[in-house]
């Protein structure tokens, strides 16, 4: 068991048209056990970050500890770290048997020993036992479903007793039903085995669903380091604001004038325990949930007040698109409202779930 | 209607009919019956008689059964000759130029572009060269009294050539193909996943470890395939004769010796049945190879 720390991790990548940082002096400590998301837009350095805690990248600068060790200029063999990837990376011409003892037969540990070890791991990943898998352990992985594939893959890498697991986009290969599936697994297998894992995901449900912890990256810097809770209910920058929530965040640019935001000709209180910290005439976004909007058709005070655009259907909700004076804005509604493209609506924010933003970062 | 179509439309795509099909093809045809069937069918022939180049058997050669063969079989000169072309395919192809091709391919893969695109290209040269024109380069880097290689290794006076021909064709042989090799493993070499690299690194496998559990099983095909060509191209190269010349027996590797016979010796007859026996052990090496690949195939499939 290990904690993860990196001191001002740098990491420059140089090519004809220059260089490209991907990694910009990053601080950041994974505590022993946890559960860790890295979270971000392609090319943000997370995948970057992972490969150098896993020795597959050497840092330009800075330094990589695990547990008391500095392992920054260790091979990454020895490192005692794990990595699944995305593509699962099970060799093609070994069975699955041959595939999970790959670790310990590298490391020259007796035939006994690896076949124990083949079938406790295999069967901590549910390999063995039931009526599906019969036969499975001596198929070859192309014989396997996506997710057998990835149960052997994580298979393999508790089989190597690693004290730091490293998953690369540990759900994007599987189907969205499977994903689901899996996601409840790998949370259940990380909390069975207790060991520290850091994983790296584009899709923010993944990562909120997943962690204790999530870094969320933009340009090889961490723009908000919390709790899955902190990270939706406050996110620290109008950045992370658009990124997290299944639908997106409306941030909707606007003044303040006597306590109240003048956005979209309307004229909406300000959000709880910002009062007086934004001077009077000064340019905010108000950051609003579509899921936080209270939405009636009868005018109220303080709302915002226009017309359906769009009605898409979520299913047990409806998300709509209001054109109020010009400015879109999206608010969830219950399934049993279903109001016509062009019927006029008031939508009032929740104002103790409503972010004021300045200069793109959160106020109060 | 697509199910009755298609049939028909793959024996005939281009819509030509039979006929007009084959007059299209004839002329190629006849340039192969005239230039291939025939000389192969006349190789066959002379193999069985005692034709000569010149004298009296030129005139009117005679048939001599399968004397050529067992004369042949027999002959001592013969048997030294097949050894010491097994000593150069084996030597030069499938250690030499296999080893080295793929040895560059694996050190260039990582390598920066310039560097790889150079080494490439020096590579390259010593293959697309004419042989002619390498031969008079090689003879002129392992002359006795004014060559580069005795300048540089300070063994003036020194014939390679002549005290060690074997040893001067295999290394010519390995510089020459070596490309071949480095190229097609290039080639193969992108095709394995780099995360399969990089977990057997995870794992803590060393370079040999890599190399055995994740890439030459992905190209076993490209390695058996390679072998195959260079094997029959190294079997059946006569370019040594231009470096050594034919007369020295210690480098006589058959194709040498075939040419020494029919045409130096002007035993045409002879030399017929020396070279359908090579046509022979081709055929066989490479029916060893396409087994060894198809089984590969099968496992695969499996």
């Amino acid at each position: 068991m290990a904690r993860i720390r990196t001191v001002d991790l740098t990491k420059t990548f140089t090519d004809a048209s220059g260089g490209v940082t991907a990694l910009d002096a990053l601080n950041l400590t994974v505590q022993d056990g946890e559960f860790f998301a890295l979270l971000g837009p392609s090319g943000c350095g997370k995948t970057t970050l992972l490969r150098t805690l896993a020795g597959l990248e050497t840092p330009t600068s800075g330094a990589v500890h695990i547990g008391d060790a500095d392992v920054t200029h260790t091979a990454p063999g020895k490192r005692g770290v794990a990595m699944v990837f995305q593509d699962y990376a099970l060799f093609p011409h070994m069975t699955v048997t041959e595939n999970i003892a790959y670790p310990l037969r590298v490391r020259g540990v007796s035939k006994a020993e690896q076949r124990q070890a083949v079938l406790a791991a295999a069967s901590e990943l549910g390999l063995t036992g039931t009526d599906t898998t019969v036969g499975l352990l001596d198929r070859r992985p192309g014989a396997l479903s996506g997710g057998q594939q990835q149960r052997v893959a994580l298979a393999r890498a508790t089989a190597a007793n690693p004290t730091v697991f490293l998953f690369d986009e540990p759900l994007s290969n599987l189907d969205a039903r499977l994903r689901l599936e899996a996601r409840t697994f790998l949370k259940r297998l990380q909390r069975e085995l207790a060991t520290t894992t850091v994983f790296v995901t584009h899709d923010q449900a993944e990562a909120l669903a997943l962690a204790d912890r999530i870094a969320v990256m933009q340009s090889g810097r961490i723009r908000q380091l919390g709790t899955p809770r902190e990270v939706f209910r406050r996110p620290a920058n109008t950045f992370v604001a658009s990124f997290i929530g299944s639908t997106p965040m409306n941030l909707l640019e606007g003044t303040v004038r006597d306590g109240r935001v003048l956005v979209a000709d309307s004229e909406i209180a300000l959000p709880d325990g910002t009062a007086g910290a934004v001077a009077d005439g000064a340019p905010v976004v108000l950051g609003a949930r579509p899921e936080y909007f209270r939405v009636s058709s009868d005018p109220l005070p303080g709302a915002f007040g226009g017309t359906v655009a769009v009605a898409e259907n979520l299913g047990s909700s409806l998300l709509l698109t209001l054109d109020v004076a010009g400015t879109a804005v999206q608010a969830v509604v219950g399934e049993e409202e279903e109001p016509e493209p062009g019927a006029r609506l008031w939508a009032l924010p929740r104002q103790d779930r409503t972010l004021l933003y300045a200069d793109g970062e959160l106020v109060g | 209607m697509a199910r009755t179509a298609s049939p028909r439309a793959a024996e005939d795509p281009a819509g030509l009919g039979r006929a007009r099909a084959a007059g299209i093809a004839a002329p190629a045809l006849l340039v192969v019956l005239a230039f291939l069937v025939f000389p192969a069918l006349w190789t066959l022939y002379l193999g069985t008689t005692n034709y000569r180049l010149t004298g009296f058997a030129a005139r009117h050669p005679h048939s001599v059964g399968l004397d050529n063969y067992t004369n042949v079989v027999k002959d001592p000169a013969f048997h030294h000759s097949l050894w010491l072309t097994f000593e150069y395919v084996v030597g030069s192809a499938v250690l030499g130029q296999a080893l080295l091709g793929f040895a560059i391919a694996w050190l260039l893969r990582e390598a920066a572009g310039w560097l790889k695109r150079l080494i490439e290209a020096l590579v390259l040269l010593a293959w697309i060269l004419p042989s002619s024109v390498v031969a008079f380069l090689w003879s002129a880097l392992l002359d006795r009294d004014q060559g580069t290689f005795n300048a540089l290794a300070h063994t003036q006076g020194t014939a390679w050539v002549v005290e060690h021909p074997m040893a001067v064709i295999i290394v010519f042989n390995i510089w020459r193909g070596t490309a071949f090799s480095m190229l097609l493993y290039s080639a193969a070499l992108t095709g394995v996943p780099p995360t399969q690299l990089a977990t057997a690194r995870m794992f803590g496998a060393n370079q040999w470890q890599q190399l055995r559990d994740v890439v030459f099983p992905h190209i076993r095909g490209h390695i058996l395939t390679n072998l195959l060509l260079i094997s029959l191209w190294t079997f059946n190269d006569f370019t040594p004769y231009q470096l050594t010349g034919g007369a020295d027996t210690r480098s006589q590797i058959l194709p040498v010796y075939i040419y020494q016979t029919a045409l130096f010796d002007g035993q045409m007859g002879l030399g017929a049945a020396i070279a359908l026996l090579m046509l022979v052990i081709n055929l066989v090496v490479a029916l060893v190879y396409l087994r060894l690949l198809r089984e590969r195939r099968g496992e695969r499939t499996a």
